[in-house]
């Protein structure tokens, strides 16, 4: 067991391409971390220099407190779990999770042990003697997670190990590697694209974009208060609400207006992010959660600053609540960004050639709306998000220095 | 009441279903009946030379000239394995046999062995110059081997390889490198680069996961190389005529036996049975190993 800790790696192709750059993250001893990102953003790529799978082009990567640069795959003491499991198809479930420990000369009956124990906590017993093609996706994952855990590693590296299972066994596989990892404390770096499994997995997620490293936090953290534009934008499903607003006084406090909307912002909301006060006058962009966003015959009255008026154009019941996509009179956020994060959805940009906004709305499932009706939102203000439009960065304090820690 | 009204519909159309397939079926065969006539005709023609030949073995030297292999099945209780035992007792046929053993085994196990280590390192290593001496290796496939007699043949004779069992090895191998290089590497490339990886995690040396992965998740495309091998080399008369005088094979033996009037044909026939079932049990053996989807289950 050890920690693993990138120092300013950084990592260029032959054609110049930077992979990954300057990224900077300590795992600590036993933590649980998880690498998400949109594909091509470099996470598989970090995750392959730890297991020296790739060169390191500039930078170091320690495992414990050996800088492991120049040091070979088979003696870094990790082991590591492919998003194509990679087992050894002409050898049975007990041979393929016994690979390793034979390569290691492991006395025989010490190499047994292991491969029962293993089978025992992954329920593999009755499959030990057969070939991974009899096998089906889920129990063919459990034996590339067998075959990683009898090394007893350092540390575990996960690449999208569960992106090859349908939806049900993903979750329940989700469930399984976290307590598996809880159990054995191996410190794990794990590499998704799936920003929900980041959130329930991870003890701290570290976001990357473009190579770049985002943000690094624990999943609340991240969810709460994130650093800029692009990580509000990526965690959270459905995504978060971007608008584009101006910033005005009003009265003693500060609202903000977008299109025909205004919102005032709670004292509280101003008290904690003082670097508002720099950009009165100035235009801004406004996060909403979906679940901020509620409609006004359910929520009860509000002041006219708490509300936004809309035309619901879908709604989706999901049993425990209502999600409703209605269009606002005013201007959505386009920035690099949000292009971006649209494009990994797979989606463009609802409403960009029509006046108005799509926002999405996480309703409770008394709402009555329906398709077409004109809706009164209600909005928890005291919950809003700020960006600078030009850098992207969250607003918070007086430096403005990319928010908390 | 209610469980039989709602059984019915549900299981009326299944019958029907198959019925309809039977008969797209039957059209089906129907509609490759004459592919199939023309490939029975084909083997057929393939294989009555071999048929008479086999027939012909079996009949009593004295009446092998004067008549048909045919007549055979006119008087079955003609048919006779003395001619396989002359074969045996001739000491020269019988050494010509084992010549050709030695060297078709021996080159195809030296060819399998070079050639699938160049292909691991082609497909899976990375060193300097690797896919120009690739490209060199793919280029030699278009020499033809009978440009090099003369040269290896002053070669060997300086070197003393000429007429030894050894020099007409080396020179099949020399010659059967690019084609097996090119097919094994190009088999190699194609096993996931997940599995290497994951064995190179594991701890397995460079030699391990040759021997413990690609080889035997290579045999389809080794089994396939071995065969191919085997039969040009057993079949080989004009390597062995040039590179060999007192060493002959079965090939360089039978010819010798072909006379410009009248030839020793009781002699020839079982040998040349002998030298056809070989491979075709050689064949057999191995092509088992043929299966595809050696690869299946191991990645997604």
């Amino acid at each position: 067991m050890a920690e693993v800790e990138f120092d300013r790696v950084s990592k260029v192709y032959e054609d110049g391409t930077r992979a990954v750059n300057d990224f900077r993250v300590e795992i600590a001893d036993g933590e649980f971390l998880v690498l998400v990102g949109p594909s091509g953003c470099g996470k598989t790529t970090a995750l392959r220099m730890v297991a020296g799978l790739e060169e390191i082009t500039e930078g170091v990567v320690r495992i414990g407190d050996r800088i492991v640069n120049h040091v070979p795959s088979r003696d870094r003491d990790i082991a590591m779990v492919f998003q194509s499991y990679a087992l050894y198809p002409h050898l049975s479930v007990r041979e393929n999770i016994a690979f390793g420990l034979k390569v290691k000369r492991l006395p025989k009956d010490e190499i047994a042990r292991r491969v029962e124990r293993a089978a025992r906590i992954l329920d593999l017993e009755p499959f030990l003697d057969r070939k991974p093609r009899a096998l089906s996706g889920g129990q063919r994952q459990r034996v590339a997670m067998g075959r990683a855990i009898v090394r007893e590693p350092a540390c575990f590296l996960m690449d999208e190990p569960l992106s090859n299972l349908d939806a049900k066994l993903r979750v329940q596989m989700r469930a399984e590697i976290a307590r598996l990892q809880q159990e054995l404390g191996v410190t794990t770096l794990y590499v998704t694209h799936d920003q929900v499994e980041a959130m329930t997995m991870g003890d701290r997620v570290a976001v990357m974009r473009k190579g770049e490293l985002q943000q690094v936090a624990a999943p609340q953290e991240l969810y709460d208060h994130p650093v800029n534009l692009f990580v509000a934008g990526f965690i959270g499903s459905p995504a978060m609400n971007l608008l584009e607003g101006r910033l005005e006084r009003a009265g003693d406090g500060l609202a903000v207006r977008a299109g025909g909307q205004t919102l005032s912002l709670p004292a509280e909301l101003t008290a904690a992010r003082p670097a508002l006060a720099r950009y009165v006058d100035r235009t801004v962009i406004v996060g909403i959660r979906p679940e901020d966003l509620e409609d006004a015959a359910v929520a009860g009255d509000a002041p006219e600053g708490r509300r936004l008026g809309g035309v619901a154009q879908l709604r989706e019941a999901l049993g425990s609540e209502l999600m409703v996509y209605l269009t606002v009179d005013a201007p959505a956020a386009v920035t690099a960004e949000t292009d971006e994060l649209a494009e990994d959805r797979g989606v463009q940009q609802l409403g960009a050639d029509e006046p108005g906004t799509t926002v999405v709305g996480r309703f409770s499932p008394r709402s009555r709306v329906r398709e077409g009706d004109r809706v009164e939102v209600v909005v928890d203000t005291s919950a809003l998000h700020f960006f600078d439009p030009d850098t992207g960065l969250g607003i918070y304090d007086a430096t403005n220095g990319g928010g908390p820690t | 009441m209610a469980t039989v009204s709602a059984d019915a519909p549900a299981a009326s159309p299944a019958p029907r279903a198959r019925t309809e397939t039977r008969a797209a079926w039957l059209v089906r065969q129907f509609a490759r009946l004459p592919l199939q006539l023309l490939m029975i005709v084909v083997a057929l023609l393939w294989l009555v030379p071999t048929f008479g030949l086999l027939l012909t073995s079996l009949m009593p030297s004295d009446r092998i000239s004067e008549m048909g292999w045919w007549k055979l099945f006119a008087e079955p209780s003609m048919a006779t394995l003395e001619n396989y035992r002359a074969m045996f007792d001739d000491s020269d046929l019988v050494d010509a046999l084992l010549t050709t053993a030695i060297i078709a085994v021996g080159n195809t196990a030296l060819l399998v062995l070079v050639a699938s280590l160049a292909g691991y390192a082609f497909a899976w290593l990375s060193f300097p110059g690797r896919d120009a001496l690739f490209v060199v290796v793919i280029g030699l496939l278009v020499v033809p081997l009978q440009i090099a007699l003369i040269p290896i043949f002053s070669l060997y004779n300086s070197t003393g390889l000429f007429d030894t069992e050894l020099g007409l090895i080396l020179f099949h191998v020399a010659f059967g490198l690019p084609f097996g290089i090119f097919l094994l590497r190009n088999f190699f490339a194609g096993i996931p680069k997940d599995i290497l990886e994951s064995a190179r995690i594991d701890g397995a040396s460079e030699a391990r996961i040759f021997f413990r992965l690609i080889l035997p998740l290579g045999l389809p495309a080794i089994a396939s190389l071995a065969i191919f091998q085997f039969l040009w080399t057993w079949n080989d008369l004009l390597v062995a005529l040039t590179f060999g005088r007192d060493v002959q094979p079965l090939t360089v033996a039978i010819f010798s036996q072909l006379r410009q009037f009248g030839s020793n044909i009781e002699l020839i026939a079982p040998a040349s049975f002998l030298s056809l079932a070989v491979p075709l049990a050689v064949f057999l053996a191995f092509q088992r190993y043929f299966v595809q989807g050696l690869l299946a289950g191991s990645v997604k």
